[in-house]
């Protein structure tokens, strides 16, 4: 299967949060000190996505919409052996947002061919939109299955696939044909592996294709007028702090003892 | 004619606690809006809900269909499409169970709309639906306006304010529906976790545990726990991750919101992205051997300790002050 994975380049969502700040515009976060990294659930995508070669075959390729620096994301999932990778530059300077990616990433699809699988992350860690890959569905007129979180071929029908998808009460497993758009949650079997030195080395040597805007047939225009869709108005930091108080007392089993009555006194009035 | 604000509740789910905060919000929006509240219903619901529902809403729209015994993400689109095309909205309101994330980006696209998900408070701005998100897991909070109609929002319901009972009933109507069994996508097995972590969003008190429990065994001593306490189990990302516990216990942005009355966090740290799913709690507690652990910041009481010294005494203690 040819599988085409979506990698967006993030601010290191682990960073303190006494670490964040927000930007002259007031409207964004400040980049600060803060590493640039994969958003994870892209990761477990990834992961998904090698995993599924493993067993059986296919092509993998990887793109992602940003600035130059997500040429970052891009050599690291080739140090993991992809097979080949694209970065779309964004050329305008505004923040994206999930319908104008969906739209630029639909077109380069177009340029690069069909794709059976085409995934995504569930959602980045920065915006946390979950949006990319449910327009990307419609973009494409394709069916999309989310938070899916396995993912296999069916041995007898080769575009058939099983999909093991996390829902509110538990899981479902669902059968589709593809070309298909599918979003991937994190679960103990798409944990990202790591990259060998050797395979990381080798990754800056590998050739990545670089498309402008007008290589793929988009016009600036339809980006702004997506990006005008839903207008960020301000950010704020919330302030929220509760003062602990600390379980004190001379030996463990009196601070125990006063941890237990702070617990039954709060259990006991529900 | 006036326009509407719609709130959709999936039958799957039924008229719950998080149905009723959708409810509230379309209602408030439609107010602010100046718009009919139209309460659509998709998905087999009983009568006896249908009519009680129709106290909080303008009017009634049931949209059901044998191939609507099970929620499928592709034909309850087509569905929602069709109705929405005709009722013409400002807004349409979903909850935040699963299946409606999934819905909110697609039939924003297929309307031609501006879609937005965890909307926090929402109102109304030059005649645009504004919301209130935490972004940056939790980090901030961003102000957001939908500007391009219909607004397609997903909002965390549990957080919404219940509907108030309206003075006249409502008109209920039923949308006839032509539809066709996809033959593309098929759900071909559902699985319910043992324990019941659908209802994790309801309980009163919870016990969580994080990778500082440092393997799966502990979760059974922190079960032991919760069973003296009447709670349920959770746990952190990185707990679900390493496979101790099913991914339904996951508490967080990208688990569940839990809103007990006691969090208890043992060997947590505190991440933004967990406290953002216990930002509703009413008393969080912690239990960890790190006093810089964050978690402690949105405790009101906590113990530095090695969870290993506490978590068995704790629980006799517990057993004889609950007798
Ligand atoms: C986009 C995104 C979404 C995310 N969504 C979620 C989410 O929904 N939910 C979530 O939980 N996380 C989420 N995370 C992950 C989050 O950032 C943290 O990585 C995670 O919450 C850490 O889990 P933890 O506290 O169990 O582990 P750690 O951060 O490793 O903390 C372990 C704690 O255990 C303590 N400890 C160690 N040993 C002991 C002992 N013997 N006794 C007592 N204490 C001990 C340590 O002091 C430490 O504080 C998300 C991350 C991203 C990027
Ligand atoms: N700029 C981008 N380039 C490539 N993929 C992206 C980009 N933005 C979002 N995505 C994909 O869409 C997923 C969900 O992102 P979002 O809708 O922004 O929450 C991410 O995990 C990526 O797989």
């Amino acid at each position: 299967m040819n599988i085409l994975v979506c990698l967006k380049q993030i601010l290191d969502p682990e960073m303190p949060s006494r670490d964040f700040h927000i930007d002259a515009t007031g409207r964004d976060a400040d980049r600060g000190s803060a590493g640039l990294v994969m958003n994870i659930f892209c990761a477990n995508a990834l992961e998904t996505a090698l995993q599924f070669r493993e067993q059986h075959g296919g092509k993998i390729t990887v793109i992602t919409y940003g600035s130059a620096s997500a040429e970052e994301i891009l050599r690291k999932a080739l140090a993991l052996r992809v097979d080949n990778a694209v970065l779309v530059k964004n050329e305008i300077e505004q923040r994206l947002n999930p319908w104008s990616v969906a739209r630029v990433i639909a077109a380069a699809i177009r340029k690069l061919g069909d794709f059976d699988l085409i995934l995504t992350g569930r959602e980045s860690g920065d915006w946390g939109d979950g949006q990319t890959g449910g327009f990307l569905a419609e973009e494409l007129g394709r069916p999309c299955i989310s938070l899916a979180d396995d993912l296999k071929s069916d041995g007898s029908n080769p575009a058939l696939v099983r999909i093991r998808r996390q829902n509110d009460q538990g899981w479902e497993v669902i059968e589709a044909l593809t070309p298909l758009v599918i979003t991937v949650t994190n679960h103990e079997h798409n944990v990202p592996r790591i990259a060998k030195t050797r395979d990381v080395m080798q990754a800056f040597r590998q050739p990545l294709t670089t498309w402008s805007h007008s290589d793929i047939g988009v016009n600036p225009q339809s980006i702004t007028e997506d990006l005008a869709r839903s207008e960020v108005l301000g950010l704020v930091i919330p302030s929220k702090q509760t003062q602990c108080e600390w379980i004190k007392g001379d030996t463990l089993d009196e601070r125990i003892s006063l941890l237990a009555r702070r617990i039954a006194n709060v259990v006991q009035s529900v | 004619m006036t326009s509407v604000v719609v709130s959709c509740v999936f039958g799957w789910t039924g008229i719950n606690r998080a149905a009723m905060g959708v409810i509230g919000a379309g209602q408030r929006l439609a107010r602010e809006l100046g718009c009919t509240h139209v309460c659509l219903l998709v998905g087999p619901m009983s009568e006896a809900n249908v009519s009680n529902v129709s106290n909080f809403a303008d009017r009634i729209v049931v949209a059901n269909h044998p191939l609507l015994d099970n929620y499928q993400c592709e034909t309850v689109l087509t569905v929602l499409t069709q109705v929405c095309k005709e009722l013409n909205p400002k807004a349409v309101l979903f909850s935040n169970e699963s299946y409606c994330q999934e819905i909110v980006p697609r039939l924003a696209h297929r309307l031609d709309g501006s879609a937005a998900g965890d909307a926090l408070s929402l109102t109304v701005q030059d005649d645009a639906v504004m919301v209130t998100r935490s972004v940056y897991g939790g980090k901030a909070q961003a102000t957001v306006s939908l500007r391009r109609s219909p607004a397609i929002i997903w909002v965390r319901a549990r957080a919404q304010s219940p509907a108030q009972p309206q003075p006249q009933t409502s008109q209920i109507s039923q949308k006839p529906l032509a539809l066709e069994p996809s033959t593309r996508v098929q759900v071909v097995q559902r699985h319910i976790e043992a324990q019941g972590t659908a209802k994790l969003e309801d309980a009163r008190v919870i016990v969580s545990g994080g990778r500082g429990l440092g393997g799966p065994e502990p979760f059974a001593q922190l079960q032991a726990l919760a069973d003296v306490i009447g709670g349920q189990m959770a746990a952190s990302r990185a707990a679900c991750d390493a496979g101790w516990v099913p991914a339904g216990w996951q508490v967080g942005q990208t688990g569940k919101k839990v809103s007990p009355e006691l969090y208890l966090a043992i060997a947590i740290s505190g991440a933004s992205q967990h406290i953002m799913g216990i930002a509703d709690a009413k008393t969080v507690a912690a239990i960890n051997v790190d006093p810089d652990a964050p978690i402690f910041h949105h405790c009101q009481f906590g113990l530095v300790e090695d969870y290993r010294q506490v978590v068995g005494p704790l629980r006799e203690k517990l057993t004889e002050l609950l007798v």
